[in-house]
This record gives C-alpha cells, sequence and structure tokens, in this order.
C-alpha cells in the first residue's frame, strides 16, 4: 500500500510539474493568434486555424519535415541542457551562445586537418568542441569564483567576443578563398547522416539523447551533481556543509561550457560540414535558455521543450509560405518564457486557494 | 562621419560623445532601477524596442520629435511589463530580463514585417534634424559640436538631473531607502511597490531613449541586431560607476572611447583585423568588471522581491 501511495504521489508531483509549462505554453500560442489576426486581418477563427496548421505540416506534418524538425531539435538538446547545468548550479550562463560558436569554431578547424581515420577524427573534433566550449566558459566562472563578478554580463561579452574572434578566423587564417567560409571538413571528421546524405538528420541526435540521460545520471547520482545543485539551492548552507562553492562554480561553468561547445562541434560535423560567417548571434545559445527554462532546468523537460521548440523553428519556413511573418515564431518562445517568469501566479493562486480552504473549512 | 578636413582629435573626442550617448541613458536607466532594488537586464531589449518605435513615429508623421515620444512610451510600456514581474509577480529579475529581450528581437522583427513589410531593416525616416552648419560657425568647439546630435547634449543634462534628483530630492531618498532596506521604509510609510514601479519605468524611458539615440540620432532606420549589447555594456558602466549617476557616466565614456579607438586606428592604419577593434569594447568592459567589483557596492536590496507583511 505504502508504495502505491508513493508512485500516486509521484505521479501528481510530475503532474503538477507538467501542468505550469502546458499552462504557459497554450497562453503563449493564445496571444500569437492575436498577432496573426492583425497581421493576417483574420478573424479569431480562422487565424487559430492558419497558425497551428502551418506550425504543425511545418514541424510533423511530412516524414520531410519530421527530419527537419529533428535536426533542429538536436542543437537545442545540447544548448539548453548546457544552461540547465548551470541553472542547477545558481548560475546564468548567457554564454552558451558563444561557447556553441567556439565550439562551431573547433570542429571546422581540426575537421579540416588531413589523413586521420574517422573513428579518431570524429571523437577529436567533438572533443576540441567540448573542451574550447569548457574553457570559454571557465573564464566567467572563475572571474566570478575568485573576482565575484557577475557571470551574467561576462558571458554575454564573451559571446560578442567569440563571434568577432570566430568571424576573424573564418575570414583570415581558415579562409576558403572567395567565400565567407572556412572550406569543408574532411569526410572522416562527419557525423553519419543515418537517413542517407540528403537528409540532414546525423548521429548527432543521439548524442544530445545520451547527454540527456548522462546530465541526469551527472545531476542526481553523482557527488558531484549532488555538490553543484547543493551549491544551486543555497550556497552557504553547502559551504557549511564543506562544499567549496567557488570550485562549484567553476566546474558547473566548464561542464555547462563542454556540452555548449560540444553542440557547435555537432553542428559542423553533422549538419554545415563548415564554419560561416557570423552577421549575428546563431541563436541557438539564447535558444537554449528558454529551453532550459520552460524544462524546469531537468533533462527530461529540456528533452521535451527542446522538442517543442525546434517543431516551432523548423515550422518557421512554413509559416512564411502561409504568408505569416516567421517571427511570430520566436514571439511564442519569448512570451512562453514571459510567462515561465511570472509563475508565481500560480503559486499565489495556490495559496491563495490554501487560505480560503482554511478560512472556509 | 569623419571627414578629412577635421582634426583626428577632434573626431576621435566627437566620435566618444557620440557613442557615450546610447550607454549614458541606458546605464542612468539601469542606476534609477537598481537604486530602488530591481536588477535590469532588460534594458538591451528596451532599447531595441524603443529603436524601433522612434523609427516607427518619425515615418508615421514625418516628424522625428514624434519618433522620440514614441520611443519613450514603448520603453515605458515594455519596462512595465519587466515591473509587474519582478515586484508584484516576484519572478526571477534575471529571467525576466532575458525574456524581455529575447521578446523584444521577437516583437521588433515581427513589426518590421509587418509595418514596413520588409526584412531585417526599415525604410529611412527623417532624422532628428540637428543644425550642422550653425553649429560649425561657432569659434573654437565650432569643429566639435558640428559632429553631435541633439541627443547627447540630452544625456549630458539628464545625468545632472538624475543626479539632483536621487540626491537632493525626497523621492531621490525614498528610492534610495527603497533599494537598501526595503521593510525599513515601508516602516516609515513610504510605498515600496509604488517606488519600485516608478523608477523601473523611468528606466524603461531612459533606455527607450538610449535605443532611438542609435536609431533616429546617429542613423535614419532601424536595423536588426543595432543595439548589439549596448544595454548590458551600459550595465557594465552602471556597475563600474559604483551605481552612480556620475560613476556610470565615466564608465560609459570610456566604454565609448574603446569603440570610437577604430576611427584611431584607421587614421594611423595599424595592421589589426577590424575584429579586434570591434571586440575592444567587450574584452575593457570585462576587464574593468574584473578589476572594479568588490571595490563597488550594489544597493543591499539589489535583485530581491519585496514581499509585504513577511518577517
Amino acid at each position: 500500500m505504502a508504495n502505491k501511495n508513493t508512485t500516486s504521489s509521484k505521479l501528481r508531483a510530475a503532474l503538477n510539474t507538467l501542468i505550469f509549462p502546458i499552462i504557459s505554453i497554450i497562453i503563449a500560442m493564445f496571444i500569437a493568434v492575436f498577432f496573426v489576426m492583425w497581421a493576417e486581418g483574420e478573424n479569431f477563427f480562422t487565424a487559430t486555424v492558419t497558425l497551428f496548421q502551418a506550425i504543425w505540416e511545418g514541424s510533423f506534418g511530412t516524414s520531410f519535415s519530421i527530419i527537419e524538425t529533428l535536426v533542429f531539435v538536436t542543437p537545442l538538446l545540447f544548448t539548453g541542457l548546457a544552461n540547465a547545468v548551470a541553472f542547477k548550479t545558481g548560475l546564468f550562463n548567457i554564454g552558451v551562445e558563444g561557447q556553441f560558436i567556439m565550439g562551431i569554431f573547433a570542429a571546422a578547424a581540426v575537421g579540416l586537418i588531413p589523413g586521420i581515420p574517422a573513428f579518431i577524427h570524429v571523437p577529436l573534433v567533438l572533443i576540441s568542441g567540448m573542451l574550447i566550449g569548457a574553457l570559454w566558459a571557465a573564464i566567467p566562472g572563475f572571474l566570478k569564483a575568485k573576482v565575484g563578478t557577475n557571470e551574467v554580463i561576462n558571458t554575454i561579452m564573451m559571446n560578442f567576443i567569440a563571434m568577432f574572434f570566430v568571424n576573424y578566423m573564418i575570414m583570415g587564417p581558415l579562409n576558403a578563398p572567395g567565400k565567407a567560409t572556412t572550406p569543408l571538413i574532411q569526410d572522416s571528421a562527419k557525423l553519419w547522416r543515418f537517413l542517407g546524405e540528403t537528409n540532414r538528420v546525423n548521429v548527432g541526435l543521439f548524442i544530445g539523447l545520451l547527454l540527456v540521460a548522462l546530465v541526469y545520471i551527472l545531476l542526481w547520482k553523482t557527488t558531484i551533481g549532488y555538490e553543484l545543485r547543493a551549491v544551486g539551492l543555497n550556497p552557504h548552507a553547502a559551504e557549511y556543509g564543506g562544499i567549496s562553492i567557488k570550485k562549484n562554480i567553476i566546474l558547473a561553468m566548464a561542464i555547462s561550457g563542454a556540452i555548449a561547445g560540444l553542440g557547435g562541434a555537432v553542428h559542423v560535423a553533422g549538419i554545415q560540414y563548415q564554419a560561416i560567417q557570423l552577421f549575428g548571434f546563431t541563436g541557438f545559445g539564447f535558444d537554449g535558455i528558454a529551453v532550459a527554462l520552460l524544462g524546469k532546468s531537468h533533462p527530461v523537460g529540456v528533452l521535451l521543450s527542446a522538442i517543442l521548440f525546434g517543431a516551432l523553428n523548423s515550422s518557421s519556413l512554413n509559416l512564411q509560405l502561409a504568408n505569416i511573418p516567421k517571427d511570430i515564431v520566436y514571439l511564442i518562445q519569448a512570451i512562453i518564457i514571459i510567462f515561465v517568469a511570472a509563475d508565481y501566479i500560480y503559486k499565489w493562486i495556490g495559496e491563495k486557494r490554501k487560505k480560503e480552504a482554511m478560512i472556509n473549512g | 562621419m569623419a571627414n578629412g578636413s577635421i582634426p583626428v582629435v577632434v573626431a576621435l573626442l566627437a566620435a566618444t560623445f557620440r557613442l557615450a550617448t546610447p550607454l549614458i541613458f541606458a546605464a542612468l536607466g539601469g542606476v534609477i532601477s537598481e537604486r530602488s532594488g530591481v536588477v535590469n537586464i532588460g534594458l538591451e531589449g528596451i532599447m531595441i524596442v524603443g529603436a524601433f518605435f522612434a523609427v516607427y513615429g518619425s515615418s508615421l508623421t514625418g516628424n522625428p520629435w514624434v519618433g522620440l515620444l514614441f520611443a519613450v512610451v514603448s520603453g515605458a510600456l515594455v519596462a512595465a511589463i519587466h515591473a509587474v514581474l519582478s515586484i508584484h509577480l516576484k519572478a526571477d529579475q534575471t529571467v525576466s530580463g532575458v525574456a524581455i529581450n529575447l521578446f523584444a528581437g521577437a516583437l521588433t522583427s515581427f513589426l518590421i514585417f509587418k509595418l514596413f513589410g520588409r526584412q531585417g531593416q526599415t525604410d529611412g525616416v527623417a532624422a532628428l534634424p540637428y543644425p550642422t552648419e550653425t553649429m560649425a560657425k561657432i569659434p573654437v568647439i565650432g569643429p566639435f559640436l558640428a559632429e553631435l546630435n541633439w541627443f547627447v547634449f540630452m544625456a549630458i543634462i539628464l545625468v545632472f538631473v538624475v543626479h539632483y534628483v536621487l540626491y537632493y530630492t525626497p523621492l531621490g531618498l525614498r528610492i534610495r531607502a527603497v533599494g537598501e532596506h526595503p521593510k525599513a521604509a515601508d516602516t516609515l510609510g513610504i510605498n515600496v511597490y509604488k517606488i519600485r514601479y516608478l523608477c523601473v519605468i523611468m528606466s524603461g524611458v531612459f533606455a527607450g531613449l538610449g535605443g532611438a539615440t542609435l536609431s533616429i540620432g546617429v542613423m535614419n532606420l532601424f536595423r536588426e541586431g543595432m543595439v548589439s549589447g549596448r544595454g548590458f555594456i551600459a550595465l557594465a558602466a552602471m556597475i563600474f560607476g559604483n551605481w552612480k549617476p556620475f560613476g556610470a557616466t565615466a564608465a560609459s565614456f570610456l566604454f565609448a572611447f574603446a569603440q570610437a579607438f577604430e576611427i584611431l586606428a584607421q587614421k594611423f592604419g595599424w595592421a589589426l583585423p577590424t575584429e579586434a577593434y570591434l571586440a575592444f569594447p567587450y574584452i575593457l568592459t570585462m576587464l574593468a568588471l574584473a578589476g572594479f567589483v568588490g571595490k563597488t557596492t550594489p544597493p543591499a536590496a539589489d535583485g530581491v522581491p519585496y514581499n509585504k507583511g513577511e518577517r
């Protein structure tokens, strides 16, 4: 009996954590419908149908669109997990974008080296992405731990520095003559596209899924993860219990950066095969913040919200075909996060109910 | 801007003033908001919205001063979202700010499409007129003044205004009290929520002006990505300047100088890649923060939601 009770209470807890993100998504979609009504001059009903039809067809409607959705989900898994690890330690790593970009650079550079067999070259590319991402994130981590500077501002600054550095490398030392890109990487550095060359989905997706499990194990089944979470929950209590705040801040940033850098490397080795000059940010890192927030920084939550955001992103082309500005997708994402940030509403409603129950009961 | 006829020093100085202006506006906004105890990472997004609506207002009416009004109002409205989220709904202020930034980017690119029927940038509109010719005729400092715009003067006046309000008026005392010790302020009958709402919305007005500087002050259109982190640099300037109007202004000038540096480099033909100059202000921001944080102190209740009635 006792056992049954705990499973049912666990189920209820899981439902409770799920219900608020779902409400946020529904409200955001609802607001998006109004934007579509305004953009298209349609009534509420037609706008709803147009929007949802376009999103559905663009993301899961055909086998091609499902494959493209998976392509969009892959980088979000990495950047979402990277943000989640930082959030769990009480840090805000807005620099996932920059670490992702550095991962792109590392993979595009290492991938150029000729004459290495694939079974060495591919891991080499991925590890180089991880290392440079970890290093790029450890710098603001170090500054936060040792000097006390705000990691939010430093990681944002390092996003810009990463972008300019990588652009310099692409247009300078690594430039493919006459193009705003690096040369294509060697075949031995490419990730396997398991549905054929024309379908861009690749084993990077499985690396991302594996990482979902690994991050879960790291955070909840290892001492390292316990310490990271302890620092995130209450740094002073953690320190009192003998856990070093400083060490864990740097460690959390390095792990977060490694995941982000790996994401960048997978993006090059699986999708782009080269680094392309950036005229702005890739956006994957920023979307990762939203993915982690919506997923409540839990790996499974990250997986689910990465699928949602990946689907939204991959449907943007279809939206344009339906004459809906593709920015509606980003509006939906931003509004979701506004409502996720406002989760106090739900707590407030809950407390009010409790109070009323006390008065009435 | 720098043509051959003016000396390098004047060009550099004028460019520093021009580039400092948006930073000063946003940094002042940050000072006001954080002095009342609300962290406003959303300054970047508010600048984006302000920049866009300045152009929209100008294009609607053909009058750039109306554009300025649009920038101020739209900045205040977006800041109001942040205010509701972080004051009444007790959201994590960093998360709320990030949400504002994402929202601003998405909203403006949607509006470019909807209102201008284009992508990436708006049409050119009437920019804020500035009497370059008359200014140039002023003896001695004429060539320097000719290189500026009205926003530069506005920013500098506002620095003094904000300083005066914060330190020499009852309102300023209340703002600082709310940011340092909201409970004590509440006990004395100060409405903590009201002061915080006022300050966050004012920070939106300032950041909106900062955005307008970029779109109708130095250019005549809005382009996606034109704010490019200036809101965040302004935040760094605020920290660097110890949450004080004059300090934040001085720091803004320093960062602006780092941006203006490219002019010098071009003049002397130094052989560094462009990207190095582009990255320089961001690197300098990090170095300045690393060197000065710990020596500066944020308001004691900065970033902490106030819960009335909680012990």
